[in-house]
């Protein structure tokens, strides 16, 4: 395999591909899907389910019965707010409306059985209330925060605070990435959709303790031995995790997209499509910001300290003025010794 | 590099050490430890896992506890703790096998969410939904439990309608459900009902005074004439001045006319007979309590005094179809997922690919085993979004696997024989393993902690999954990959090992002869 030949280049680093030299660029990539999230967020914002705003929504199992049918259905009990109704599969007709009374709803299932000669318990309802939407928010936002700061003190012990702080930095920009797609494209953000963010947030974490660890090992005594800079040794580190990085994320991958598939294919809409279609957004948005920024923006909050600032100049000094991650063939030979 | 020279060395000598490893003997442990945990759990009647509702159809309700609207003061985690009493009452009430009522959440901020299997759904959603609140009624009538002959004695001379009085004559008290309580009770109409014991029938009229008048109530022994246990209730202002015209309306009349029944959500919880006019907004009520009778009842009117209401946050109606529907979509996403893996894993790793199914396995049995176990124990339910967070964990769980390979193969590249690399491979792996795998319990842990419904099942599956990763790569995947690289297979790099040089990408596995 060509893949697993690349791993071993770029392990000794014969083959390396210059990430964190050009971190201004996935900055500014980063930053520019950033501001397009925050406009689709603004100026589109999220399409809610019902469990957020309040509703109900019944589906009906019907070959025969039509949308057109289902619609005068709903309106023949004298609900006139707004509906949606739609069908799902070829054998499911799914109507959503506002709020409801108990007593509206279980109108709205009679005429249902009634029009399609189904029985009542075979209607599947799901009633939401409007302040509902508010409780789960509150919880998943506290959940968020709760999340974010156990993890920041959990890495900061295990790693370094910087390498903490870069983690949810990271972390921040998977979940703003998600979002914004959400947005920009209209997907529905249900309950599990946000199962699905808060889970990405743990996995991209993953992700970026698997890099940072490998930053770790190369810069653990690079001060004293003061043979490649700091962004050097990390671009290394990012280079040796990289097929790693790839495989672990594919993987993590795959059984996502099964759910996806799955879930979209055989059930139509509900909590496995939501969720794996969050997941898999995230996924990638979180592999991603493991290489392409978590570790630059390590390199760069570390390179602010004297320490390294110092090591910097002695090496950009030994290595003729530049500080060009160019330590391929050196590298190797030092291993070699 | 002088620094990996040292290391390689140490670590040459510690897999050297005989003592240290034994992988053999781990990994029939581990293996055996696995079947008796499966033989107990079948002794012991653990042999099925419980479903939840959306997988086999049922009707849930999620209720979000608040206070009526002009209420002052605030949720108190005993009002809910009353309001999961009264409400699982109701339940019980249906007759369902199976009915579940739980509070999910900490403290104040709790639902309560009932599960009810099968299609009783409307019966549910009416009667869970109503306001529980504690009421003062005057009773007008008290006769034995039963239906008897002497009813219409009782009955004469009275204005009630025919059909009060067929509703009347019906009532049977030693009947479970007519004492558990329906939250039916209007607080502006007559009421025909029991007392908590089911030892007599009350037909009680409208409510005069309500929860929200009392202001307090505590129980207290009577030291002085020492007649027992006694409770007293404070009112406030207003609820003074309805007690107090209350009272002296009752006080005169005759027997049982001059008692006023304390109802809490439609069922008598004590009928005290009135002995005089209480004008001054604080009462005493005497008997013969025992201490913990009184300290009920003085709970009963201080929680009472704040009658929550519940808000239907979600009520979900699955149908039997759906439920099997999504079941078997949930299967089948499993086995696609899990197909996906292992067809990854042998594609890139070959030989080694059979280590990572064989994990995989284990994993998925372990997570089986305390599936089982934890349903049988804590009556443990697996819903939809449960398979979700099991379906994902593979990922994460074959994630460890891939580390650890990687790192093999890292430390070959250094220049090290398969055997030497399975090891100090592992002793970097190890620890980002850990790390990482701790910080996907972390996460599954708050989202369990701040979730409720679903998100819980997602959050527990996927926090279980994982820590069980942890014991099946430390207790089977490690011990097998040091045992797979004592084989000839393996050291000579043969093409379909996983681990030959063209795999791993190094010129040439010299090396590995030299160690063999």
């Amino acid at each position: 395999m060509k893949f697993t030949g690349l791993g071993g280049r770029l392990y000794r680093g014969e083959t390396s591909i210059n990430i964190i030299g050009a971190r201004k660029k996935w900055y500014a990539l980063s930053g520019v899907f950033i501001i397009l999230s925050i406009f689709a967020l603004t100026v589109q914002g999220l399409h809610l389910g019902i469990e957020f705003k309040g509703g109900s929504a019944f589906t009906v199992t019907t070959i025969s019965g039509t949308v057109e049918e289902a619609r005068s259905v709903v309106a023949s009990t004298g609900y006139t707010g707004n509906s949606i109704v739609q069908t799902i599969g070829n054998d499911k007709i799914r109507i959503q409306t506002g709020v409801l009374e108990p007593a509206q709803s279980n109108a709205i299932q009679d005429a249902l059985a009634a029009k399609f000669g189904v029985s009542v318990e075979s209607i599947d309802t799901q009633n939401v209330g409007p302040s509902w939407g508010e409780e789960i928010s509150k919880k998943a936002f506290q959940g968020l925060i709760a999340f974010l700061i156990c993890i920041m003190i959990y890495l900061a012990l295990t790693f370094e605070p910087k390498m903490a702080v870069a983690a949810i930095v990271a972390v921040i920009h998977d979940v703003f990435i998600t979002v914004g797609i959400y947005a920009l494209v209209g997907f529905e953000v249900t309950p599990s959709t946000v199962i699905g963010f808060l889970t990405i947030l743990g996995y991209s974490l993953y992700d970026t303790v698997v890099v940072f660890d490998k930053v770790r090992e190369n810069t653990r005594s690079i001060t004293s031995t003061g043979k490649s800079t700091y962004a050097q040794a990390t671009n290394l580190a990012v280079n040796q995790t990289l097929v790693r990085s790839m495989n672990t994320s594919l993987i993590a991958l795959l059984p996502v997209a099964a759910i996806l598939f799955v879930g979209a294919g055989l059930l139509g809409a509900g909590t496995l499509k939501d969720l794996a279609l969050a997941l898999f957004i995230g996924l990638i948005a979180g592999t991603y910001s493991s290489i392409f920024i978590a570790a630059p923006i390590l390199a760069n909050l570390r390179e602010r300290e004297p320490a390294i600032k110092a090591l910097n100049q002695r090496v950009a000094a030994r290595q003729g003025g530049s500080v060009v991650v160019e330590h391929s063939r050196k590298n190797r030979k030092k291993r070699r010794k | 590099m002088s620094f990996e020279n040292r290391s390689y060395s140490n670590n040459q000598r510690n897999s050297g050490d005989a003592k240290k490893a034994r992988p053999a003997r781990t990994l029939t442990i581990t293996v055996l430890v696995t079947a008796i945990f499966f033989g107990v759990s079948a002794a012991i009647g653990a042999t099925s896992i419980n479903l939840g509702l959306d997988l086999r159809g049922g009707t849930s309700v999620t209720l979000q506890p608040r206070l009526e609207t002009g209420q002052e003061g605030q949720v108190t985690a005993e009002a809910i703790d009353q309001a999961v009493a009264i409400i699982r009452q109701r339940v019980n009430s249906l007759g369902v096998a199976e009915a579940e009522v739980a509070a999910e959440g900490a403290g104040t901020n709790r639902q309560i969410v009932i599960s009810v299997p099968g299609e009783t759904g409307r019966r549910v959603v009416d009667l869970v939904g109503q306001t529980a609140e504690l009421r003062f009624r005057q009773v007008l009538l008290d006769a034995s439990a039963v239906p008897s002959v002497d009813d219409d004695k009782l009955l004469e001379g009275s204005q009630l309608t025919a059909e009060q009085i067929a509703t009347f004559k019906a009532l049977d008290c030693t009947k479970p459900e007519s004492t558990l309580g329906s939250g039916g009770d209007d607080a502006n109409s007559l009421i025909f009902t029991c007392d908590r014991e089911g030892s007599s029938r009350f037909i009680l009229a409208p409510a005069q005074v309500v929860g929200r008048d009392i202001k307090g109530a505590t129980a207290a022994l009577d030291q002085q004439n020492a007649s027992g246990w006694f409770v007293s209730l404070d009112f406030t202002g207003d609820g003074a001045k309805k007690f107090g015209d209350l009272t002296q309306s009752v006080v005169d009349l005759p027997s049982p006319q001059n008692q006023v029944a304390i109802v809490l959500d439609g069922v008598v919880v004590s009928a005290p007979r009135i002995n005089e006019a209480i004008l001054g907004g604080s009462a005493q009520i005497t008997g013969s309590f025992s201490q913990i009778e009184a300290q009920d009842l003085a709970n009963v009117l201080k929680y009472g005094s704040l009658p929550l209401a519940f808000d239907r946050g979600e009520v979900q109606q699955v149908s039997p179809t759906l439920g099997n529907d999504q079941l078997v979509a949930g299967l089948i996403a499993g086995a696609l997922g899990l197909l996906l893996v292992v067809l990854y894993s042998l594609l890139y790793y070959r030989a080694l690919g059979s280590v990572v199914i064989g994990s995989l396995l284990l994993a998925g049995l372990h997570v089986l085993l305390i599936c089982l176990l934890l349903g049988k124990w804590v009556g443990f339910t697996l819903t939809l979004a449960g398979i979700a967070g099991m379906i994902v964990a593979i990922g994460i769980t074959a994630d460890s696997f891939i580390v650890y390979f990687e790192r093999i193969r890292d430390e070959m590249r250094d220049g090290k024989p398969l055997r030497v690399a399975a090891e100090t491979g592992w002793q970097r792996a190890r620890r980002t393993i850990i790390v990482a795998d701790l910080v996907s319990v972390i996460s599954a842990v708050v989202l369990y902690i701040v979730s409720v419904g679903s998100v819980r099942g997602f959050a527990f599956t996927l926090g279980l999954t994982t820590a069980v990763d942890l014991i099946v790569i430390f207790f089977f995947t490690k011990p097998l990959v040091s045992l797979l690289a004592k084989l000839k297979f393996f050291q000579s790099g043969a093409a379909w090992s996983g681990v030959s040089p063209r795999s791993v990408g190094i010129a040439t596995t010299s090396n590995a002869g030299k160690v063999a």
